[in-house]
Parts: C-alpha cells; structure tokens; sequence
C-alpha cells in the first residue's frame, strides 16, 4: 500500500520541531508499524538524508520502549498493542498517518519521536522496592501463602511495561496510573506491607516533583495502556494514600 | 596463557560451600573504598550491581537503554528452573544437575553447573521476598510447570513474563540502591572499550548516545552482563539492540572467547512473514506442555495447506503426523530445543512445511483445549459431554496459562491460536558460547568478570529451557559478589583509579578512530544492508546444519563482506548527537569480526553436540539412526580463542572437560 506520513522532526531538545511528510509505497500489510518506519529509514538514508529517531528495541510489546503517538493515539489506533506490536494491516491504502511523540512536561523531547522518560526510573527510586537484601537468606519462598485473587491481581499490576502511554493519553499528563501500577502491586502482596506507608507517601512525591498532572478520572489511560492496567489501581493507591497520609 | 579453571578441590557437592570458606573477604568499611562497574542491567548484570551495592561496594552500572528496565532479559517468557522438588515429583539438586549436563551435550563444567543447581531454590525464596508475583495455586502456593528435556515439574513462572517479573525485581533492588546512592546509573551509554592498567581490567570508554561523548570510567574491576550474540544472525528473538560489542572489545583486550559456535535455535517461533522482518517473536516453550507439533503425514495435504485449498482443523487424527511424540516416545513433545528445532527442519525440508514458504510445523492446543475444559466441566457438575461447553471450558483455562503469547500471536499472525493451530519454526534465540570464565567468573584478564550469557559457563552446547533466568540470577545475585571479593580484597589500599593515564589515553584514541573513521566513511550503502547479508551467511551455513564447505565458504564470505562494509558503509549525521546509524555501524563492525569466529570454531569441531549439528557427524544406523553424533574421544573440551589482530589468525586453547560424577553416554530421548 501506498501511506502519507507526518512526522515529528525535532533536531534535538533545544531545537524548534515541525511536522514534515513523507510519501511511502511498497508497505505491506504484514510489516508491523516500525518495520514500515525501517522502510522509511533506509530510503531516507539512501537519499542522504538523516533517518528519524524513535525508541525501539524488543519488539515484541514488553520492553516499553517504543513510544509513539500515531493519529492521536498512544500506540495507535489498535487495543491492548505496543507501536511495535502494532501491524501495518490496521491502515488503508492511501491513507495520512501523523506521527508524534508522546508529549508531556514530564517527558521532554531528546530528537524526533524520542522522548526522556526517566523521570519513571526516579519515581521508581523514591519506593519501587521491598527492602529487603538479595543475600538469599530470606525465607522458603512457600512460607508465605498469598491468596490466588490477590497474586493474580499483583500480577496484573505488575505487568505494566513503563512506556508512559497513560501519560501520553491524559490531558493532565498524569502519571497516576503508572505509579498507582507499582504502589499496586506491593500493597496487594504480604511482603509489601511492611514499607507501605512510606512507599506511597515517597512516589507520589516525587511523581508531583517531575511535573505530571493530576488525575481527573477521565480514563484514557485505562483506554490506552498497552497491558490493559486497569484504572481500579488508581482507586487503591488514592486509598493508600489517604491512610498513609492520616498515620502520616 | 594455559587455561586455569580454578575448580575448587573435594567432593562436588561440598565444593561451592568449601570455596565460600575459603576466599577472602573485604570487611565493610574496605568495600566504601572500592569501586565496581558493571555494564548490563538484565537478570544478570542488574542482580549483580544490586547485590554489590547492598554489600558496600561504589558501584557504576551502565546500559544502552533509556532504563535499566528495558534490557532483554524481560522479554523472556515461560519460567525459571529451581530444584525446589515443591510438587514432590523426585527432583533434587542433583538431577537438576544431571539434567542440566546431559541437556548441554556433556560440553558443560561440572562444577559450575552444580552450583547453578544448589543456588537456584535460593532464587524463588529471594524473588519471592522482593514480591515477584509468580503464578499460584489456589491454595495460596507456588506453582510448577514442565519444560523441555526433563521428566519433572520445576519451573516457577509468572504466566508468559517471568522474564519480565524477574528483571522487575532485579531493577527494584537496583532502585534501592540507586536512591541510597550505592549505584551511579548511566542510561544510553554503550562501552566501546575495556581499558586494562598494569594487566588488570581498570576501568571502560563509553559513548553517551544522546550527547555522543567519549568518556573515561575507572574502576577496580569490571564486570560485564552484557548477554548474547543471537544477532549476529540479523533475525532472531534478541532486542533490536542487543549485540556482542562489549564482549568483542573485552575479547580484543586478551579475553579469550569460549565456543562460539554454541547457538541455540528454539524451535517456537512464529515464522518469517517476509523480506521488511525485522527481528522474530518466540512463543514459549511452555506451550509445548499443551500443545502438540504435527504437520500432515502425506505430501499432497501440506501442498493443499500451503496453495490455502485445505485447512489444517480438516485433517483427520489419522493424516497428521504428530513427528516428535512418533520419533522421541519418552518425552514427545518436550524434547530438549535442539532436537525439536532439527525435527521441524527435517520434516519442512522434506516438503511437509504449513505456511507459504514450506517453513513452518503446526503447534497445536485441540487436544488440550479438551483435556482442560472436561476436567472443569467434571469439576463444575457440567455437562462433560457437551462440546461446545468443553470447548469454552477450555479455552479459559488456556488463557490463564498463555493468554498474553496467544494475544502476541493473534496480533502478530492475524489468526486466532485458540481455534486454528499456530504455525512455528526455529529461530535463533540464545548463545551458549560466550567469554571464558574460570569457577570465580573471571575472564581471561585478571579483574575483568563475565556472568549470565555474555559468558560461556553453564549450559554446554545447549541449553534447557527456564534455565537462563536461573543462570543470571545465580551468577549476579549469590555468585559473583562472593567470587569478585576474593578478588578485591588485594585493592583495599589501591585507592582511586586515575582516569588520567596513558591507557585510558590510548583506549579513548582508539574509540575515537573508529568513530571517526565511521562517521566520515564515503560509502553507499546502509548498515541493515551489510548486517542483513551478515544475517543470511550466518543462517544458511552456520544455522541448524553444518557442514565443513559450507562453513568454509562462510569464512571468506564473512571476511570479503568484512572488507566492503569499511569500503562501502554510509553513516549519516554526525557523532555529537543522537546518532542510531553510528550505534549500529559499531555493532555490525564487531559482528562480522565474531561471525568469522564462529564460523571457524564451527569448522574446527568436527563433531555434533546440542546446537551443533555437522552433517559429517551422525549415527550411521542402530535405533538412534540419524541422530546427531558426538566424538567424546576428541571433542570433550571448550574452545577458548585467542584474539591475534584478525580472527582466521585466533588461536584455540582447550580446556579438558571431566566428568567425575555424570556417565557420558550418548543422550537419548526416545
């Protein structure tokens, strides 16, 4: 098929970006999105001209990397999908597709579709852990049952890739349901229990220091998460909080 | 150099515990002195950094990702093996061991693979108090599942990302770390240089993609958890990214570099689709518990399969050939990767081949889909009769167990898994081969360590499914830290390592020509061009079948290849600025230096052990007719090579492998 591309062209984070068109043909409805994007990137370089920079690397939906913002949507138009995951034969022939970063004032541009996203990793450094020390001299891992319901829902929570299409979809660039993932996932599980006052307390902290908005339930992160990350962690982490907050 | 393997004296079992004993210790207040650098972030090199951290020492991780999060190691899916023997179906360190060995062709070091077996119950205990979710029982406990090569149930998973929950529990240790400050972490960097003081591995030259400077980091020792070569393929199941740079650069430094010809092809894969493929998609071998591989057993129904005038749900039980359960009666269908990855061949170059191409088998859920979903009607008070309810039934038990890798398919294939079978085909998907290590992990060059897959120890010439987890858990959490501080403990009055020295001098000049020598190359062509010939030598001459012409024409292939790429390769931008073409030119440019190698170490063993298979080297008739053949008489050592400026010049040293505690005998799994 035959595609009309607009894409983001950032030279680099201080730099004024423009959205710039690309005509492409050949794509085949079996290439995944960023196979299409190699496609351009070869023609590019063997025009001369500088090929377009995007995060990718496992492709295969669970390294979080990719981050694009296609016809409006975090990862496009396809449910429950990474940008990489996503294939060529969810488009028409001789359709526009505008490709974007993920924007937020959190994640400022560093070229092109690459965006700086380790204000997640810093969060994540403020309580994304159970202290507890890797010398192996803990407990026999059965000792402490945990109720299948509970394990599969910190599972669930678990899974979220850190991609930040939550934060790309909100139009208060929250990252609520990223931080409500991981605050989840230990609040659900016996080993969690024991740092959970300080845990929530430290990540929304920091979560409010790196400029991400606030959540006004509107959803569109539930809509877009890759990993189907329900909005119900939302709702236990503003329930942790609140009693963090009283015990203080 | 003789190789000197450090194997700890006593009897196997009481070996790891004797050598604990016996290295010495750097006491708290020494560790704040010392300062340790680690490049990778996945199971191995993240766990490690964590664990180093946690004992004291100033550590300095790296990655080539935006997040340590991101390395490859979570995208690994079906589980991880630990002798925990919680379902009391007779495992024990021991046969863990012993499966691990026979599982690697006996070409793996006893010793080692023995630690790796006593350590790994210790992995689910630590994981567990980190909150890995791993699947659970109803009752509130651990649960199991099968994987290839083995007669037990002892892989603990979390549905199809284990890999993922892992490396999330490796990342949040590191976290803890980062936010004490015990870590410095250095995202988007990629080492381009080990540089080596008086001898010994003090300290790398790195590359800040965003920015594109060169920069000097010293240390007292230097360990690297880099993972793979896979992608010295073009196609296989790694990340984009992954590449063998950092081990070729410490292999230029006098590391030698242990079989590289040791590759493993997993036989689940989904198929190439076409030329625009990027990289393929494994599919877990955890679904060949339930899933059952056939292809048709007459010709003319594959060819109707292939012109799309037949569907494989139309064939009759009788006119599939279900190839693997037929030739290997005792495991079937969990036959260890290499096997079934043969097997497939076997039948698709017969002309039995599903898809398009004639290169893929049918994996198929029918049977299991009725299995599960009668045992839920029986437990329901259903209708166990009712088909259509059977069928729902057991679909949802499916999902529970594979849901997100049918998903992957589906979306991938565009066809449903859970009412037509998945095709699959082998695909690369790990190296076994790696930097040779001694008992403690150390490479050939002294203070310079290698752990989980970047290095070549534990699995022979193939490995077990579940059980690379285990490796780079085992080697970064509870092996390393202990081996590294025997180590350390002479550098307790060293002090600060200068980066204002010669050698830094020169590791940083010799970074920077080829950077230069890259960026200002006058050439034509794209670097996917060259990788993707790279990729097409390497699959058709040193994939699942080799052959002594082959695999010499592969060498001068390579090395002709080698030659244009320098002439030839076009590099657009500058280096001072992100610059992705540049990260891959010097990742190619270190590919097709190993390519030769492997080649060459492929030649060399003229013999078939797990992942490689010589067409020269089989069982001429008896009941194992036609299956790979081993020469024990000759072939019973590692090959560790040695870098003399071009890799046809490399010299092999051998280090004898002896089993004191395992029989070798030929494997056998019919």
């Amino acid at each position: 098929m035959k595609l009309t591309l607009k894409i983001w062209r950032q030279k680099n984070a201080q730099a004024k970006g423009q959205m710039v068109t690309y005509p492409i043909d050949g794509i085949d409805g079996d290439m995944s999105f960023l196979e299409m994007m190699d496609v351009l990137n070869n023609k590019l370089i063997n025009e001369g001209e500088e090929p377009v920079v995007f995060d990718h690397d496992c492709r295969e939906g669970i390294c979080g990397s990719c981050s694009m913002f296609i016809n409006g949507e975090a990862h496009g138009p396809d449910r429950l999908v990474t940008t990489c995951q996503l294939h060529m034969r969810k488009f028409k022939d001789g359709e526009t597709i505008t490709i974007e970063p993920f924007r937020a004032d959190g994640f400022p541009v560093i070229k092109d579709l690459m965006v700086d996203r380790s204000a997640f990793d810093r969060i994540q450094h403020a309580g994304g852990f159970i202290s507890v020390n890797t010398s192996g001299n803990t407990q026999d891992a059965n000792s402490i049952p945990i109720e299948k319901a509970d394990a599969d829902d910190a599972f669930a929570a678990a899974t979220c890739i850190g991609c930040g299409a939550c934060v790309a979809s909100c139009k208060n660039a929250s990252a609520m349901l990223f931080v409500s993932a991981k605050v989840s996932q230990f609040a659900l599980l016996p080993q969690g229990q024991v740092e959970a006052t300080d845990r929530v307390l430290n990540m929304v902290k920091q979560m409010d220091e790196e400029g991400f908005g606030n959540c006004t339930n509107t959803g569109a992160c539930e809509v877009e998460c890759p990993k189907g990350i329900s909005l119900e962690n939302i709702a236990r982490m503003n329930r942790e909080y609140l009693s963090a907050s009283l015990k203080g | 150099m003789a190789l000197d393997s450090k194997i700890p004296q006593g009897p196997l079992a009481d070996k790891w515990t004797k050598h604990k004993n016996d290295i010495n210790l750097v006491n708290p207040a020494n560790k704040r002195l010392i300062d340790v650098i680690v490049v990778g972030t996945g199971l191995a090199g993240g766990s490690a950094a964590a664990t180093l951290a946690e004992l004291g020492y100033n550590v300095k991780a790296f990655c080539f990702q935006d997040s340590p999060r991101r390395a490859h190691s979570i995208a690994a899916q079906g589980g991880i093996n630990a002798a925990k023997n919680y379902q009391g179906d007779g495992d024990s360190t021991y046969r863990l061991f012993y499966d691990t060995v026979k599982g690697g062709d006996y070409r793996s070091r006893e010793s080692n693979v023995y630690r790796l077996a006593e350590v790994s119950a210790n992995i689910i205990d630590q994981c567990v108090a980190q909150g890995v979710p791993f699947a659970r029982d109803y009752g509130g406990l651990l649960d199991n599942r099968s994987f290839g090569g083995v007669l037990v149930s002892r892989t603990f998973y979390a549905k199809g990302q284990t890999g993922q929950q892992l490396l999330l529990g490796a990342y949040s240790a590191m976290n803890r770390q980062i936010g004490r400050g015990k870590i410095k972490m250095y995202n988007r960097h990629e080492m381009l240089d080990i540089v080596k003081v008086d001898g010994k591995a003090r300290g790398i030259i790195t590359r800040n993609l965003i920015t594109g400077e060169i920069e000097r980091h010293s240390a007292h020792a230097v360990v690297l958890g880099t993972g793979g070569y896979g992608n010295v393929f073009y196609l296989s199941t790694n990340a984009m990214g992954s590449n063998v740079t950092a081990a070729w650069k410490a292999h230029k430094r006098g590391a030698y570099f242990a079989n590289p010809c040791y590759t493993q092809i997993h036989p689940t894969c989904i198929p190439v689709s076409g030329d625009h493929q990027s990289k393929l998609t494994l599919m877990s071998e955890s679904l060949r518990n339930d899933g059952r591989i056939w292809v048709p057993a007459k010709k003319e129904d594959a060819i109707a399969i292939r012109e799309g005038r037949l569907k494989p749900t139309d064939l009759k039980e009788e006119d599939r050939d279900y190839y693997l359960e037929r030739r290997y009666p005792a495991f079937g269908n969990l036959v260890p990767r290499d096997v079934a990855s043969r097997a497939a061949k076997e039948r698709c170059d017969a002309g039995f081949g599903v898809n398009k191409t004639g290169e893929a088998v049918y994996l198929d859920f029918a049977s299991a889909i009725e299995r599960y979903g009668k045992e839920q009607a029986y437990v329901q008070h259903l209708d166990a009769n009712d088909k259509a309810l059977v069928k729902k039934l057991g679909q949802e038990v499916v999902k529970t167990k594979y849901g997100n890798l049918f998903q992957m398919y589906n979306k991938i294939v565009d066809q449903d898994p859970y009412n037509t079978p998945m095709m699959i085909y082998p695909a690369v998907h790990y190296t076994m081969g790696g930097l040779w290590v001694d008992y403690n992990l150390q490479t050939t060059v002294e203070g310079l360590y290698a752990i989980g897959e970047a290095n070549f120890s534990d699995h022979g010439a193939n490995r077990l499914g579940a059980s690379a987890l285990m490796q780079g858990l085992a080697d970064g959490y509870f092996v390393l830290p202990y081996t590294i501080g025997d180590y350390l403990s002479h550098d307790i009055r060293t002090g600060p390592i200068s980066t204002d020295t010669p050698e830094f001098e020169e590791a940083e000049q010799n970074v920077r020509k080829q950077v230069d020598a890259l960026v200002n190359n006058e050439g034509t062509k794209a670097v996917d061009y060259f990788h993707k010939k790279l990729g097409k030598i390497m699959w058709n001459k040193c994939g699942m079948s080799r052959n002594a012409t082959d695999l010499q024409s592969a060498i001068d292939e390579i090395s002709a290849l080698r030659d244009e790429f320098y002439k030839e390769v076009r590099v657009p931008g500058t280096q001072n600025e992100f610059n992705e073409e540049l990260a891959k030119a010097l990742r190619v440019a270190d590919f097709l230096e190993l390519g030769e190698l492997f080649a060459k170490d492929a030649l060399t063993r003229n013999e078939s052990c797990g992942g490689h298979f010589r067409e020269e080297s089989v069982e001429l008739d008896g009941p194992q007719k036609g299956e790979a053949l081993r020469d024990d008489e000759n072939f019973t050592f590692v090959s560790a090579w040695e870098y003399k400026g071009a890799p046809k010049d490399a010299v092999l040293h051998k280090e004898e492998l002896n089993y004191e505690n395992i029989e070798v005998k030929q494997r056998s799994y019919k």
